[in-house]
């Protein structure tokens, strides 16, 4: 099995997609000559030609409208936003229109899009352009939102949401595209929708997803160290979200930290906490913790963003307040 | 133009005005519900670009819809069940008003966003441009839709890619009860297409012969690669921008003046002073209409509610 990056895993089930099915195509700002801004789809404009591979003007309202438009005509379009933060410029497309059509008309439409977006904070890059936004998307009936943590999920559950009939929001965190993990030789397609354990413990439950993902698994080797075991449960899609794993692991270790890349309030882990207390309550054995980022706008400044993300330590301190 | 043609035109034509009274009528009576946008005095607009469409041609247009649903053949019980909010609606009972559509006619909606639908379209025309067909989507909008984002960007957008979009402005004077030159730097709407590649071209959109024509020209330049095309309707709605308007922007004498070129009185005048039919004919298809109107809002009333179970189907395709 051959380690590659994450963006190597999202780039390959693009080509595999590509090659597989002529309907599918990629459209969006600097997807094709420049071959990505993220370098995703580099080589792609050769490979495929300027049919398939569509440079827009930067028109992020009509990106995700004409996605949509041609979605319901039997396409299946791979849109990109540059980054999540400009997707709110869609967002009238996305959420009144992706998400809603099928409903509003009885049934009568399939939107079999895929709106791709690199997401997340970390880069210095200023409050505007690091958002963590996916519980916004994730709001919303009608849409699937999709955000893996490693190249095995990101290739196999991209390849599904091109596959799926219905309108997903993949969100690449982009600090993860340079990690490495092990990816199979030849085709896997993975459901949408369900959890993961990603390591298993008898301690506490740590949940995270995307980014938040990568740093419970950093805290959970270092807890690990101490004789404490974490089991790491991945939800990997946001809608619908699959609580099955969560809870079956909180029956087993009656604590719970809930990591998130996102600001806490009305965040993912209040969304995850709120279920955790409606389901199984009775197995409640300590409070359950939420480790976000905290209540401000992301800064410039290196030292002062950083204070405002998540990181292993936090989840170390929030995991020993349990215990 | 034959006389069945004619016929059928002003046949559609009545159908529209007289199920926009009879909805008026069932909205004052609380049977319909949300916001109601009548086409009366629009009537053309629809019937004309219509009929110049083939079938494989997409029709798209924003939230005065109903006019477009009968123009397209949708039954008339179909939409007026929508409007009740029944499980017989063309949507199931799930959209309403604003929200018809058809998509064994390629009618997709009905949509309730100013602007919105305009990147639909280019979508439609994209799909269609795709699979290299010659194949054009009608997008049809009102002048307030030429103000917001979205109409530059699929302008734009249209321009650059050559997609296949006819855009038809029924420029009816008025985004909600803000008149045009209020709202627009530019009163000649179809001056903007030119920032994007189109000429433009204004019609009388009372007319439906100078509508038909119109469609049929910009149709074929379309289906020739010429790229999108627009057109700017002339028209007026003779009623409110919805039920509840108070029309204050506005004075009677103003629409009294546009009800003497009335869409169909010009199609009625042509057709009797060419001997193309009779009074009685054209009496007779009034009554059809009638018949055809009591019918659907009968089925309509008797038609059951959507089920509870209704609220979580149609979410996704895929559970």
């Amino acid at each position: 099995m051959a380690r590659i990056t994450m963006r190597q895993a999202i780039t390959d089930a693009l080509r595999e997609e590509m090659h597989r099915d002529e309907n599918v195509f990629i459209m969006g700002e600097e997807v094709g000559v420049w071959g990505g801004t993220y370098a995703v789809t580099r080589g792609f404009y050769d490979e495929f030609g300027p049919r398939r591979v569509r440079d827009t003007p930067i028109s992020e309202m009509v990106i995700g409208g004409a996605a949509v438009g041609a979605a319901m005509n039997g396409l299946r379009p791979v849109a990109e936003f540059m980054t999540i933060n400009f997707a709110f410029v869609a967002f009238d497309a996305i959420i009144n229109h992706a998400a809603k059509l099928r409903y509003m008309f009885g049934g009568q439409m399939k939107i079999p899009l895929v709106f791709r977006s690199p997401g997340g904070g970390g880069r210095q890059l200023g409050a505007t352009h690091s958002h963590t936004p996916d519980v916004i998307f994730a709001h919303f009936p009608g849409l699937k939102v999709v955000s893996p943590a490693t190249p095995y999920d990101a290739k196999g559950l991209l390849k599904a949401a091109i596959r799926t009939d219905d309108p997903v929001l993949f969100i690449e965190h982009a600090t993860l595209y340079q990690i490495r993990g092990e990816v199979p030789e030849g085709e896997y397609v993975l459901p949408i929708g369900k959890s993961d354990v990603k390591r298993e413990g008898s301690d506490v439950t740590i949940v995270g997803y995307a980014q938040g993902l990568q740093v419970a698994m950093e805290a959970a080797d270092e807890l690990a160290k101490e004789g404490i075991e974490a089991e790491v449960v991945d939800l990997r899609t946001l809608r619908p979200l699959d609580m099955g794993p969560v809870i079956a692991s909180f029956q087993k270790t009656f604590r719970a930290v809930v990591v998130e890349e996102g600001h806490r309030s009305y965040g993912i882990g209040a969304e995850v906490v709120a279920r955790l207390q409606e389901e199984a309550f009775d197995y409640i054995d300590a409070p359950i913790k939420r480790v976000a980022q905290l209540e401000a706008p992301l800064p410039y400044s290196r030292e002062l963003e950083q204070s405002a993300l998540i990181n292993k330590q936090r989840v170390i301190a929030a995991v020993k307040e349990i215990l | 133009m034959d006389k069945a043609m004619l016929l059928e035109w002003y046949r559609q034509m009545v159908l529209i005005r007289r199920f926009e009274q009879k909805s008026a009528e069932l909205y004052q009576l609380g049977k319909i519900g949300g916001f109601l946008h009548l086409y009366v005095g629009q009537e053309a607009i629809a019937v004309g670009t219509i009929a110049a469409r083939r079938p494989t041609d997409h029709i798209i247009t924003a939230y005065r819809d109903h006019g477009h649903a009968l123009a397209v053949g949708i039954e008339t019980k179909a939409v007026m069940a929508e409007m009740l909010g029944k499980a017989t609606g063309i949507s199931k009972g799930k959209g309403g008003s604003m929200h018809m559509a058809d998509v064994t006619r390629n009618f997709w909606g009905g949509h309730a966003v100013v602007g919105a639908h305009l990147s639909l379209a280019a979508g439609l025309g994209l799909s269609e441009s795709y699979r290299e067909t010659d194949n054009a989507a009608l997008c049809y909008f009102g002048d307030g839709a030429t103000n917001i984002g979205y109409f530059h960007e699929s302008l734009n957008l249209a321009g650059v890619w050559k997609l296949p979009v006819l855009w038809i402005c029924e420029n009816n004077q008025y985004g909600m009860g803000t008149a045009v030159s209020r709202a627009s730097a530019v009163s000649a709407i179809m001056q903007k297409a030119s920032a994007y590649g189109m000429e433009g071209k204004q019609v009388d959109g009372m007319n439906v012969f100078e509508v038909y024509k119109a469609t049929q020209e910009a149709l074929q330049a379309i289906r020739e690669g010429k790229g999108p095309q627009f057109l700017e309707m002339l028209t007026y709605r003779y009623e409110g921008h919805s039920m509840g308007d108070p029309l204050r922007y506005r004075t009677k004498d103003e629409v009294e003046k546009w009800r003497e070129d009335d869409a169909i009185g010009i199609l009625e005048r042509h057709i009797l002073e060419n001997d193309v039919a009779t009074k009685e004919e054209l009496d007779g298809i009034d009554h059809t209409v009638e018949a055809e109107l009591t019918e659907a809002v009968q089925f309509a009333e008797e038609s059951p509610l959507p089920a509870p179970e209704e609220l979580f189907t149609d979410i996704y395709v895929e559970d």
